[in-house]
Formats: C-alpha cells, sequence, structure tokens
C-alpha cells in the first residue's frame, strides 16, 4: 500500500518551536501485526475480547515490575520543559508528540484506575477511562516515538519516555495490538537468527561474495569467517551489515581492521544479527531470549572476546543490558553467567563495540592509514541516540562522543562536528530509530529527520560538509532514504568503518 | 479552647498524618518497585559515588531543566529557593528558644516570600501564554499553582498589611506539638493561611508534588553508569534464569 502524500517540511536557517497544530499525525498508525506474527511471539492474535480489563491489569503488573514507570507515573509536573525536545514534535507539530503529552496518554489512564486523585477527581487531573478512543492514540502516538531519549535529558526528574512508550507498547502486545514491524522482525530472529531472515547458506554466499570483492579492491586475502570455531573474536553485527548499502562498507571495514591486526574472528550463523527488536517492544522476556543467542553462539564457538559492530540500539542493549539478561560482563553468580566469565578474556571489556577495539589498535599503534585517501570527504558525525544516550565506550565518561570521532580524525584529514546542541547527549534522533523504520511511516520519518537535516544543512552550508558518518544501521537506513527528500545526495550517509576501510594499510600488501 | 481551636488542630494533625504516612507509603513503594534494566542516563557518573554528586546538582541547581528552558528554570529555581527560605523562617514558630541560623534569616525570608509569588506568577504565565504548555496543562495545574500562590500572599498579607497576633499563633504551634490546645487568633487572613497549608500537605502524597521524592528514585538519574564491570539482575527477572 502507498502512502499518502505529504509534504516534506521545509528547511530553516534556525530552528523554530512550531505551534501546535492539534491532530496533525493522527492519521499515522503502522500496520498492525497478523495473528500469525503476534502468536509466533506467544502474543494474542488479535485484540482480545476483555481488552480494556487485560490492559489494564498489565499496566499494573509493569507498575509493579518497573520503577521507573511507576515513578515516572507520578512525577511529572507538567512543566513543559521536555515539550519541545522531540524530534517528531518539531517535525510534525503534533502536540501529542511532546514527550510530556506522549506520557500522558498512558498516564491519564494509570490516573483513572491507580490514583485517588484520578478515582474521585478525574476532571481534576485529566484522569481518563480506557475507551477505544484512547486506545487508538495508544497505537498512533507510542508508534511515533523512537524511544530516543533525548527529552529525558532535558527533563528535570529525568522522565524517561521511551520507558513509558515500552510499557505501552509491552500492554498493546499483550492484549494482541502488536505492531506489524517489530514483532515480524523479531519473529525471524528467532526463526532464522537474523532480522532480515537471511538463512546460513545465503549468509555463507554474501561472505566469500565479499572476500572476492575485497581481493578485487586491495589485492589481500581478506577473510570474513563464518561458525570458525576457536576464533578470538566473535563479531556479531546488525545484518543489514552483510547486504544494505552504505552498511557492508562497515563491514568490509571491520574485517580489514581484524586482518591488519592480525586477530582472529568470526561471525555465527546462529547469532548472525546484534540487533534485538525486544527493547522497542519493551519485553524483557524477547529481549533475554534474542540476547540468548549471543551467550549461546559465544560458547558453542569457544570465542575469548565478543564485539559489536555499527548498530546503536544493539550497543545499547550489549553495553547496558546483556551482563543483566545473560551475563555477558562482569560481577554474574549464576552457572551460565560464570561458564562463559570462566572462557570470555577479561583484561578485555566485555562485550565491546567495534569502535572500541579499532581505537584500541590505533591508540597502540597497531594500524596505519594513508588519510589522504578520505581527502575527498567532508565529514561529520551524528552521534546515534542509543549509543549517545544510553550506553557508553572505553572507560571514560563522554567515551561514546570522543572515540568515533578520534577514529574518523585517525582516518581522514577533514572533519566538522554539527552545532553543539544538536550533538553529543542532545543529538536529534535520525528520526527512523525505535521500531519505525518501515514504509507505512515513511511522513513520520520524513517529518522527524527534520531538525537534524537542518543542522547538516548548517555544516554543509559552512564547512561544506559532504559525508555523514554514522555508526548505527538504522540511522544509515533512513538516512539514504530521507536525505534525498531534504534535497541531499544519498551517498552522503555512511559509517565511521567505511572510512576506516578507505584509508586502512593492509600490511601485506 | 474555643471550637475553631480545636477544629484547626484537628485540621493540622489530620494533614501532617496525610503528608508523613503518605510520603512513607510513596517511598516505600519505590524503593521496593525493582529496576529490572540499567538505565543510566547520559551525562551519568561512571562509578556508584557518582551518584549523590548528581542527583545534587539536580536538587541544588535544577540542572536538567537549565539546560532545556531558561524562563521556567528562573521563575522555578526562584520558587522553590525562597521557599526554602520562607519555610526555614516559620521554624520559629515551632522552636523555643530559637536557632540562631533561623533568627538571621528572618529579613531574607520576608523578601522570599515576594520572590516566591514572583516565581509562581511566572511559572502561571507560561500556562496561559506559550501555546505547548498550555495544552498539557490540567485544571490541577493552575489550581496547585494558584494554590501556593494563595498561601504567599495571605502569609505576606499578615506581614506587610494586616499583622496577626503572631505571639499567639506561636503559642498556639507549639501546643500542638504538644498535645495541649492553646487558643488560635480568629484573624481571618490566618485561618485562610493555615486552611491553605494544610490542603497542600494533604494533596502533596496524592499529587504531582510527588516530584520531590520522585527525582531521587528516577533510575534514569540514580544509576551508576557501569553495566559491563557489575551486574545487575532484579529478582522478577533472575527468575527467569532458573
Ligand atoms: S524518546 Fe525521543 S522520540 Fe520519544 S518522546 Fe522522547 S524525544 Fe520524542
Ligand atoms: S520535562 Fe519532565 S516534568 Fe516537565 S513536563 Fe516533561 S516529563 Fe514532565
Amino acid at each position: 500500500m502507498a502512502t499518502a502524500a505529504f509534504d516534506t517540511p521545509k528547511l530553516k536557517e534556525y530552528p523554530v518551536i512550531p505551534l501546535i497544530q492539534v491532530g496533525a499525525t493522527s492519521h499515522l498508525k503502522p500496520f498492525v501485526a497478523s495473528e500469525a506474527i503476534q502468536k509466533n511471539l506467544g502474543f494474542p492474535g488479535e485484540l482480545v475480547e476483555d481488552w480494556q480489563a487485560k490492559a489494564i491489569a498489565k499496566m499494573g503488573d509493569l507498575l509493579g515490575k518497573y520503577r521507573s514507570l511507576q515513578v515516572y507515573m507520578d512525577a511529572c509536573v507538567h512543566c513543559g520543559a521536555c515539550a519541545d525536545k522531540c524530534h517528531y514534535f518539531l517535525g510534525t507539530k503534533d502536540p501529542k508528540n511532546m514527550p510530556v503529552a506522549r506520557q500522558d496518554l498512558l498516564r491519564q489512564v494509570y490516573r483513572r484506575y491507580f490514583t485517588f486523585a484520578g478515582k474521585y477527581f478525574p476532571w481534576l487531573v485529566g484522569a481518563k477511562d480506557l475507551t477505544k478512543e484512547v486506545l487508538d492514540d495508544w497505537y498512533s502516538y507510542y508508534y511515533q516515538c523512537s524511544e530516543c531519549r533525548r527529552c529525558s535529558v532535558f527533563c528535570p526528574y529525568g522522565i524517561d519516555t521511551a520507558e513509558v512508550t515500552m510499557a505501552a507498547r509491552e500492554i498493546m502486545d499483550s492484549i494482541g495490538m502488536g505492531q506489524k514491524y517489530s514483532n515480524e522482525i523479531i519473529g525471524k530472529v528467532h526463526r532464522i537468527g537474523n532480522n532480515l531472515g537471511i538463512p546460513g547458506p545465503a549468509l555463507q554466499d554474501t561472505l566469500e561474495g565479499l572476500e572476492e570483492d575485497t581481493k578485487d579492491e586491495t589485492g589481500v586475502d581478506v577473510r570474513f569467517p563464518l561458525d570458525v570455531k576457536g576464533a578470538e573474536v566473535l563479531l556479531v553485527t546488525p545484518s543489514a551489515d552483510f547486504f544494505s548499502e552504505p552498511h557492508v562498507d562497515s563491514l568490509i571495514g571491520y574485517a580489514k581492521v581484524f586482518h591488519a591486526a592480525g586477530v582472529s574472528w568470526t561471525l555465527s550463523a546462529k547469532a548472525s544479527e546484534a540487533g534485538n527488536f525486544g527493547m522497542f517492544i519493551g519485553n524483557y522476556e524477547q529481549l533475554r531470549k534474542i540476547a540468548l543467542r549471543i551467550r549461546e553462539a559465544a560458547l558453542e564457538l569457544g570465542v575469548k572476546r565478543i564485539v559489536v559492530g555499527e548498530c546503536g540500539h544493539a550497543w545499547r542493549v550489549a553495553y547496558s543490558f546483556w551482563n543483566t539478561l545473560v551475563g555477558i560482563g562482569a560481577g554474574g553468580k549464576d552457572p551460565f553467567a560464570i561458564e562463559l566469565q570462566n572462557q570470555l578474556d577479561h583484561r578485555y571489556k566485555q562485550p565491546m563495540h567495534i569502535c572500541e577495539f579499532t581505537y584500541d589498535l590505533i591508540q597502540r599503534g597497531a594500524l596505519s592509514f594513508d588519510k589522504e585517501k578520505n581527502d575527498s570527504r567532508i565529514i561529520t558525525f551524528h552521534d546515534s541516540c542509543n549509543v549517545a544516550r544510553a550506553s557508553r565506550m572505553g572507560d571514560f565518561a563522554g567515551g561514546q562522543f570522543v572515540i568515533p570521532r578520534e577514529i574518523i580524525k585517525a582516518v581522514a584529514n577533514n572533519f566538522h562536528d554539527m552545532a553543539p546542541e544538536t550533538i553529543f547527549e542532545s543529538t536529534f534522533c535520525c528520526g527512523g530509530g525505535g521500531g519505525l523504520l518501515t514504509d507505512d511511516l515513511l511522513e513520520l520519518r520524513v517529518k522527524g529527520a527534520l531538525p537534524r537535516m537542518e543542522a547538516l544543512k548548517n555544516v554543509v552550508d559552512e564547512h561544506n560538509v559532504n559525508f555523514m558518518a554514522t555508526i548505527c544501521a538504522i540511522c544509515k537506513a533512513q538516512f539514504t532514504k530521507v536525505l534525498p527528500q531534504y534535497g541531499f545526495d544519498m551517498s552522503m550517509v555512511g559509517g565511521v568503518h567505511q572510512l576506516v576501510s578507505k584509508a586502512i594499510r593492509l600490511g601485506d600488501k | 479552647m474555643s471550637a475553631l481551636s480545636l477544629l484547626y488542630a484537628v485540621l493540622f494533625y489530620f494533614a501532617t498524618a496525610v503528608l508523613v504516612l503518605g510520603l512513607a507509603r510513596k517511598i516505600r513503594q519505590y524503593a521496593r518497585t525493582p529496576a529490572p534494566l540499567k538505565i543510566a542516563l547520559t551525562p551519568a557518573p561512571v562509578t556508584p559515588a557518582g551518584v549523590p554528586w548528581r542527583l545534587a546538582r539536580e536538587v541544588v541547581f535544577f540542572e536538567s531543566l537549565f539546560r532545556s528552558s531558561k524562563w521556567t528554570w528562573l521563575f522555578g529555581w526562584l520558587f522553590h529557593a525562597a521557599l526554602l527560605l520562607v519555610i526555614l523562617r516559620h521554624v520559629r514558630y515551632f522552636q523555643e528558644p530559637v536557632w540562631l541560623v533561623i533568627t538571621l534569616i528572618q529579613p531574607f525570608g520576608t523578601y522570599a516570600g515576594f520572590a516566591m509569588v514572583v516565581g509562581l506568577a511566572g511559572l502561571w504565565a507560561r500556562r496561559f501564554l506559550v501555546d505547548r504548555v498550555r495544552y498539557i496543562s490540567t485544571p490541577s495545574d493552575h489550581l496547585m499553582l494558584a494554590l501556593l500562590i494563595a498561601i504567599g500572599l495571605t502569609g505576606l498579607g499578615m506581614r506587610f498589611v494586616r499583622h496577626t497576633d503572631i505571639v499567639a499563633v506561636k503559642a498556639y504551634m507549639l501546643g500542638l506539638m504538644r498535645f495541649d490546645i492553646q487558643p488560635l487568633p480568629t484573624d481571618p487572613v490566618l485561618l485562610l493561611h493555615l486552611g491553605l497549608v494544610a490542603l497542600l500537605m494533604i494533596v502533596f502524597p496524592i499529587s504531582k508534588l510527588l516530584h520531590a521524592p520522585g527525582l531521587f528514585f528516577s533510575p534514569t538519574r540514580n544509576m551508576a553508569d557501569n553495566p559491563r564491570e557489575a551486574r545487575h539482575v532484579a529478582a522478577w527477572a533472575s527468575a527467569l534464569d532458573k
């Protein structure tokens, strides 16, 4: 089904906070998951009979399981400090895309059923019964949030709309109202091992093709190994790296780094995907189940280190959650965690980001580069939300900002950052994160990209920037689609390891 | 002892009980609810030792609000800082002898009363003038500001317009604390002021004023960013490992 026509917003010289336009994007909702997709994940196939009672019970359950949700439902003072911080509000003008209003969609129901004020004085505190209308609002607007957490950086209490969004999606899944895109992908991970649904043999083929291409390009035998037992490193990367442009250029970059450093590595057919959409739907069990594949693969292959490729939310899950979910990281005391700990090499961070890996080698002088090979590029860096605000790199605060930039500067001569209020922890989302990278939400994706596009335009105009590097598969896919809408060339976007790939010297030439 | 003195005594005992028990219940609820995943938010401290420092900056300076909205920060911080001074100034009604600091604070506390009302007026103006903030405001958001402003204005009224018998007020308050009810002056401004304060105490634990304890329990703000170094597991989540 084609999406209805819409206007791409005009890029302004200075960012302007729009006046609200009630209902501007109330028509935007992603396709609902089919019965088969839902059942695969153990969710009801369609909206259940007594959905209202079930949803309220689920909300109660989540309030008892997540301190974040409980505190955030109570603590908001409606100060509005977050209101103009969401890229979707800035791009769509719909007031329900203001983070506080987005939270209020759940909060109004929380108040009605779980608080004194809402039970007895609903009109006073804006409490509402859970009606079909409210549920429809949930489905629209909780799928217009990329869970990017920009708003929570600016909230005086750190109220994290992503947590609220996740809870809302979890509630909707539990009553049979799932989103097609995310839930279909999770099903593919379970069935086939990765988000794109690439079976092992196809993966093998692709990797062999990449070996040939790299040989043609460099004259060197750079390997792309799959399921090699006893390799030092297990690389887990977004499956987009195997097939999509420009993602694959970064995969070639990782392979060259491993090659140049003389570190043996492997991919795993079983855990060929780093992305974990369990996070997008806020479901702990799915999150854990998807993460378990990595632990199993690591144990089976007997690797010493686990390295994660260029994927934003995958890195959040790996860095922040893997230790909790499956004991990848230090300090676990249950039998599985201990078994894994004994196998992994704890002189290294577990898990490690590919940028940390490359940066370490650069620091130790183990890699050398012909920087001028990147001279045709004037580069800027887009901090991806999940890396910027929800995870870290290296062993110092802010490493996730410093390390990718230092890598870029080590492999290229021209670098300019975008405006300070649009990078680091204030970075603007690409507009496609959080399970929204689907064509049924194209209008939202284009409009949500507006603040990033404005910041980009400024460095294009001022410094002739012609390349925006990023370390997230979703950002890359989103930008290649959205850049042309704003009059930019889609090849302007690419990975950090794409730049590394171009400049790295492969010793044995 | 007049019926009025008794009525206000009952009101204050009731309000205090609601405030203390209500807050204790909420705090216990927050403390007991597990936080199953590490969701520290950048810029987060990399060790648990850094957490109190981060929270202190939020509590004392409203650091994040300063970054997000200068006007809200200005009025919000002004109001809260003034409120603190005003509350400290009122401590003199509950002590005999009065601590030296409280005595020294008195003149500042008086001006703080004005600052408090100005801050609140600024916050209220935003609710009418900024279309985004108008959209998200509920009647209770307005009423809360009205309540606080009324408390401030009645307080200032007694200080500058129609003095009340503060010696008697103090005797009444000290009596309340010893369960020995003294006569309360029948000054209407005073009665209004006290009644509104009691109302504020009662709504505290059932309203958005819960942002005060909430701040300390916000996982995005009180978690250290060290998930690779220390495993973090909640009980209900680790049950899945079994
Ligand atoms: S998490 Fe991001 S997308 Fe969601 S409301 Fe906040 S700023 Fe908007
Ligand atoms: S900044 Fe925080 S407290 Fe203020 S309206 Fe937004 S979520 Fe609520």
